[in-house]
């Protein structure tokens, strides 16, 4: 790594700039939290498919529609996205020092997590209410 | 403090030693399941799209859901399911072992070897079961 003089940044400047991410540790914390969170919703997420295996279309829906499963299914979506979030920011922070590089490929995970999640949130509430 | 700032700023770039890099070190598993758990964070973050897909195709109607579940169905389907259920696994139990070390527990060298097999046999134990009992469920592979 080449870096000139001038860019180099003192362990101070660091913790006044709060590190790579400009967040300091809400994001280890958060981390943590949604993993905590993630092995009872897992555990539950598993039984769910589980127990859908080989079930026609029409089960499926009334399932998955039903409030106790969708309101799980909704929390494992949600917390799972946005462990996802500050894992995959955390991928490119450690591999990506360009600068336009590194914030496209943040602003990317962004969109994604978004997307996908938005996308199954949907689905499932529309599973739900009906129509 | 300002002196620091005027040498970085003026003073010519000095080679800095730097620590050395993966390839030095001699593999071992505590490592190895370093990495393939940020692999499987990373696989697990595009299986969400399978997630989204299969939910998608639910809320669709029956044939979007004939379409996913012709898919799922396929060996390439199964694989890539097998896949995705050792990788949840697998990451959940990495991340347990994470959290394990953020209450300063586990860091001896036999405990972290311990909780290293323990992560990698357990997640290969359960993915086997877990399909074993789904199979069963089901009636067999269809």
């Amino acid at each position: 790594m080449t870096e000139s003089p001038a860019r180099r940044m003192t362990p101070l400047r660091r913790v006044r700039g709060l590190g790579s991410a400009h967040s300091g540790t809400r994001d280890f914390w958060h981390l943590r939290v949604t993993s905590v969170a993630g092995i009872p919703l897992t555990i539950a997420f598993i039984v769910i498919v589980a127990s859908l295996l080989g079930r026609n279309h029409a089960a499926v829906v009334q399932i998955l529609g039903s409030p106790l499963v969708a309101i799980i299914m909704l929390l494992f979506i949600i917390n799972m996205a946005y462990h996802m979030w500050i894992g995959m920011q955390e991928i490119v922070l450690d591999y990506f020092h360009d600068e336009y590089i590194k914030f496209s490929l943040l602003m990317a995970n962004t969109f994604f997590v978004f997307a996908v999640t938005f996308a199954s949130v949907f689905a499932i509430l529309k599973l739900s209410f009906g129509v | 403090m300002a002196e620091l700032q005027t040498r970085s700023m003026t003073g010519p770039a000095r080679q800095r030693p730097l620590s050395p890099h993966l390839q030095i070190y001699r593999p071992m598993l505590t490592m190895m399941m370093s990495i393939v758990h940020r692999i499987t964070g990373g696989a697990l973050y595009y299986g969400m799209l399978l997630l989204a897909w299969w939910l998608i195709a639910a809320a669709s109607g029956p044939n979007a859901y004939a379409t996913f579940e012709a898919f799922i169905g396929s060996v390439i389907g199964r694989l890539i399911l097998f896949g995705f259920t050792w990788a949840l696994i697998h990451h959940a139990l990495g991340g347990i072992r994470h959290l394990i070390w953020d209450t300063i527990h586990g860091f001896e060298p036999a405990e972290r070897e311990l909780l290293a097999v323990a992560t990698l046999v357990g997640s290969i134990v359960l993915t086997l079961l877990l399909w074993g009992v789904c199979y069963l469920m089901i009636g067999g592979p269809r």
